[in-house]
């Protein structure tokens, strides 16, 4: 059987021949053929007995994923706002040099490729690189002088040096969560002994809110899901953290998996669900093998499984779903669409997950946070997990702190802690403002500063990026605004033409192309993004150009070339090409931007 | 008493075909009526080689080359009102297919590898102006007040517009004489 | 029991499930559209039929009615969004419409028509996307995709033939056809299929009958959508 064939029925196989394992599929293929060909993709269609265009609508969708020939080392540089502070654009440029290659092309020898991916997580020791889908940390110009030799010699990533790929938790200050011991089951066995009903009405007196960022209050998801019609009810961990500057997700898992299985199995317990699901993201899936590990555990302790704990009919177990780089797919109904093995569209909503969610069945998704958290309440009880943070956000909130401060890492706070003093605690100086909440959250100024995270003020999926005077607001929004055109998943008009558009304008400025006109159309596609967009994605994706022009504005208008109108790209330069065919270099083969009329 | 003053409009046909300007002439008796009210400034229709001060600039046609641009800025700098009009102006038009390819094969397959050309060579003479490498609707080259659509817009919907125009009224085409094509 | 919301200061009756497009159609009142159809479950994404409902925004294709919602509709801010919407895929695609054999007939221009939109005000993108002409029956011009999946949802929920889908994203998602080659005549593709007939704009062209109505006398050459919509559905 010719390769490609043996390689498609292998990996359709390994998941039952299921359609809706398609991008399980599709990253397994692509595993030992390095891209999905053609071929390829019509081997899968053929193999599962599904549309060969509905294979390729989703093998086009996901970033990580290639239906054009790749390096054997493919080198994506993260390219959040932090990476690059930490100078991952000239180590970018330094790399391309040393191997003799330009950004975004293939060598000639099919050997390397270098270019840019979204935030991957690992803002706290950055700049960062994923190489073939590992991660490499603190990439500095030892590092890419070693980096370049390992390709050169065409060394295999595996026999890298071991130290390129340690990540470190950093955790610097710890609260309820991360500072009190755990022993796995614990929390199981105290919610089970108050039966499943008193457990959700724990659940509600703790009020405790998602800590995705919509802090939406988990115990009415729960409910809803339990009271939905339909018996196979789903529970859906959200590990998809893509949220620029966040990275609280990855320390949970590396270290805290069991509060986060057991917070799964917390949920299973309340609403009835048989099947947890992890939705990982591609750039984590080096944690998997250890996350396997705690799953085994837990399942040799009776923890996971038929029967938990012995508890007939309370049977429960987890599967893992990889990602293969698309932000949306953290909006929960993409999500959805996701383990589905479809691309990653976010839903028309109503229905809500709760009622029609995996594959139409009642679904809870959470994210790791609000799972882990979870435990604390079955372990503590509701009213006194309540009793901390504020009376609309109880509990505390993990910070992903990074940027410009001493101490980058994971911050523990009770809910209500002032940006204020989370500046001071993280060693931060000189601050000029800090991003809460991603690229989609809020820009704050240092008139701000005494305002507090939580979901009643400055609410935060936990990104707390830090900058400093030397910054500046336009790079920090231009940089965000690049992140959401690469992550539009393109399905309605005013996100994928709104942030193409926002796009443009930041390009123009930033080339010294600006003009005061060019603001009143920023506002009005912004409006058109937050008004009009399908999903969360497009209607905050204006979001940092909204607040660094009305808290930043002169960041912009020092970059006018025109107060009135000024085209969007250099008009002499478009002569270019005739000049040098006709060779002529006579006056009128200029346009002289001065001088207006001809002579 | 004396007459009132009249109104300068000045007009110009950039990368277009002259469609939108027989569309003007197209106006028929309402020709008398315009004069009456309007002096033409640069137009074809005059021979002026040079825009004055005008309230109001027609354009038609894109921007394919150098001398366009030189053109366009000429009557926004002296145009109190600019419009653009026509499918051409607004939108590239016709010129525009061409920004499907590269100018370089656009020249290189006109001038040089045609099927029996002889003598092959891309015109490099001073008085040619040079081609832009895309066509770009004026709107992407100069500030733009109104768009008169259409290809070209019939001689009802130019009467309208201009009615409208020097009435003082904000221009709004009726349904009917709305077409892009 | 009669229900009804207020939309633009008038009542409308709806039925439990029917949505505030549906219902405003079923009563004789046009809200505007592209992705949406009769005949086929809400979609959302061109989000022409944006409204506000009790001073949100909604799509009104895909939010069902509620007793007493107040839904403004054609208002001169709404209508100015739906305006810029329309300039956004304007620029987005090709459209030029005098060399386009739907012009007159397609719903995208009308819709322009109807709400003034005299020009795109941004600048224009000119992605290069070339025809397939190689089906007998139908040819393909990409350049005109406003990807409502009409086509796409036509050919897999009617014609079971999954013919269309759109891969890659944001503004690189495109519409592909069913076939590793990439061709519409390697594909299953029949003129008379439904999802050769859906397609509210000039994508997808039947060979041979080009113009034979003339420029002037289309559908929304004389009559503006809202009022041919109504027409088709009374």
């Amino acid at each position: 059987m010719p390769d490609i064939e043996r390689v498609v029925h292998a990996a359709a196989a390994r998941y039952e021949h299921d359609a809706t394992q398609l991008l399980q599929i599709l990253i397994a293929v692509q595993d030992e053929l390095g891209y999905l060909s053609p071929p390829a993709l019509t081997a899968i269609a053929t193999t599962l007995n599904i549309p060969r265009s509905r294979v390729q609508g989703v093998a086009g969708f996901y970033s990580f994923l290639y239906t054009e020939p790749v390096g054997r080392y493919r080198i994506l540089f993260a390219d959040n706002i932090t990476d690059r502070m930490l100078g991952a654009p000239l180590l970018l440029d330094e790399l391309c040099r040393k191997l003799w290659l330009e950004r975004g092309k293939l060598s000639e020898d099919g050997l390397v490729s270098i270019d840019t991916t979204s935030c991957t997580g690992l803002c706290d020791q950055g700049p960062a690189l994923l190489v073939n889908g590992r991660v490499v940390t603190r990439v500095d110009h030892r590092r890419i002088n070693r980096i370049a030799e390992l390709v050169r010699r065409q060394v295999p990533v595996e026999d890298w040096p071991a130290e390129f790929f340690h990540i470190d938790d950093n955790i610097c200050r710890r609260d309820a969560l991360l500072g009190t011991p755990f022993k796995p089951g614990s929390a199981l066995i105290a919610a089970m002994r108050l039966g499943r009903n008193d457990w959700l009405q724990e659940m509600h007196k703790s009020k405790l809110r998602g800590r995705g960022g919509a802090g939406f209050t988990t115990a009415v998801k729960w409910t809803g899901c339990r009271d939905a019609p339909g018996q196979q009810k789903v529970i859906v961990c959200n590990a998809y953290e893509g949220e620029p500057g966040t990275f609280k997700d990855r320390v949970l898992l590396n270290s805290f998996a069991d509060h986060v299985f057991e917070g799964m199995t917390l949920a299973s317990w309340a609403t009835g669900a048989q099947l947890g699901l992890v939705y990982l993201r591609g750039e984590y899936r080096y944690l998997w093998p250890a996350l396997h590990e705690v799953l085994e555990r837990r399942r040799a302790a009776g923890l996971l499984g038929k029967a938990i704990l012995g508890t007939p009919g309370f049977d429960f177990d987890i599967q893992f779903h990889l990602g293969a780089g698309s932000y949306v797919c953290g909006e929960e109904t993409a999500l959805l669409e996701s383990l589905e093995g479809k691309r990653g569209t976010p839903r028309i909503r109503p229905p809500f997950p709760v009622v029609r969610g995996y594959l139409g069945r009642p679904t809870v998704v959470n994210n790791v946070e609000t799972l882990a958290k979870t435990c604390l309440i079955a372990l503590q009880g509701g009213s006194a997990f309540a009793a901390t943070g504020t009376r609309q956000s109880t509990g505390t909130k993990l910070l992903s702190v990074s940027g410009d401060c001493a101490a980058p890492g994971i911050y523990e706070y009770p809910f209500g802690v002032s940006i204020a003093k989370v500046l001071d605690d993280c060693g931060a100086s000189d601050t000029q403002a800090v991003q809460v909440g991603g690229a989609s959250g809020m820009m704050m100024a240092t008139y701000e500063f005494h305002r507090s995270i939580a979901c009643e003020d400055v609410p935060s999926a936990g990104a707390f990026m830090v900058f400093d005077s030397s910054r500046d607001p336009f790079e920090i929004a231009h940089n965000f605004v690049d992140f959401f055109v690469h992550e539009s998943c393109g399905f309605c008009t005013p996100c994928r033409l709104g942030t193409t558009l926002l796009k443009g304008y930041m390009d123009k400025i930033a080339r010294g192309y600006g003009a005061k006109v060019d603001l009143a159309d920023i506002d009005w596609v912004n409006r058109l993004l937050k008004n009009a967009s399908h999903c969360g994605l497009g209607t905050t994706a204006p979001n940092p150009v909204v607040d660094t022009l009305v808290k930043f504005r002169p960041a912009y208008e020092r970059r006018m070339q025109s107060l009135d109108f000024e085209p969007a790209f250099d008009l002499d330069a478009e002569l270019e090409t005739a000049r040098r065919l006709t060779g002529r270099a006579d006056p009128a083969a200029y346009l002289n931007g001065n001088n207006e009329a001809r002579p | 008493m004396s007459a009132p003053e009249k109104t300068r409009v000045a007009t110009a046909s950039l990368a277009g075909c002259f469609g939108c300007h027989m569309s003007l002439l197209d106006i028929d008796e309402h020709l008398f009526e315009l004069v009456e009210k309007v002096e033409f400034d640069r137009s074809p229709l005059t021979d002026i080689k040079h825009c004055g001060a005008c309230e109001i600039g027609l354009i038609e046609g894109g921007v394919c080359n150098a001398e366009n641009i030189h053109v366009l800025r000429e009557f926004r700098q002296h145009c109190k009102i600019l419009v653009a009009v026509g499918a051409c102006a607004i939108n590239g038009g016709l010129p525009a297919q061409r920004n499907y390819f590269k100018l370089d094969d656009c020249l290189r397959q006109v001038y040089q590898y045609r099927i029996g050309m002889t003598d092959a060579g891309i015109p490099d003479d001073p008085e040619l102006p040079l081609l832009l490498e895309r066509v770009h609707p004026i709107h992407e080259i100069v500030r733009v007040d109104y768009f008169l659509p259409g290809c070209p817009p019939s001689g009802e919907a130019i009467w309208s517009f201009l009615s409208d125009l020097l009435a003082g009224r904000t221009p709004r085409l009726p349904y009917s004489l709305m077409h892009f094509d | 029991m009669n229900r009804e919301f207020m939309l633009d200061g008038l009542p409308v009756a709806f039925t439990e499930g029917q949505t505030i497009l549906q219902a405003a159609r079923a009563a004789g009142r046009y809200i505007p559209s592209l992705c949406w159809h009769p005949d086929f479950p809400p979609h959302g994404s061109c989000k022409l039929c944006i409204v506000k409902a009790n001073g949100r925004h909604v799509s009104a294709c895909a939010l069902p009615a509620r007793e007493g919602m107040e839904v403004e509709s054609d208002t001169p801010e709404i209508n100015g969004e739906r305006r810029a919407l329309l300039q956004m895929l304007f620029v987005e695609g090709n459209h030029f419409c005098p060399s386009c054999e739907k012009s007159g007939n397609c719903q995208l221009q009308a819709q322009a028509y109807e709400l003034e939109m005299t020009s795109a005000r941004f600048d224009y993108l000119f992605p290069v996307r070339p025809v397939d002409a190689s089906h007998p029956d139908i040819l393909l011009d990409f350049n005109r995709c406003i990807f409502c999946e009409l086509c796409v949802r036509a050919s897999r929920d009617v014609d079971g033939k999954h013919i269309f889908a759109l891969t890659e994203r944001g503004i690189h998602k495109h519409l592909v056809v069913n076939a590793e080659s990439g061709r519409l005549s390697d594909t299953d593709f029949a003129a008379d299929d439904l999802a050769a007939h859906i397609c509210p704009v000039g994508v997808i062209l039947h060979k041979r009958v080009g113009f034979q109505r003339p420029i002037g006398q289309r559908d929304y050459d004389h009559e503006p959508i809202s009022q041919v919509a109504m027409e088709e559905s009374s």
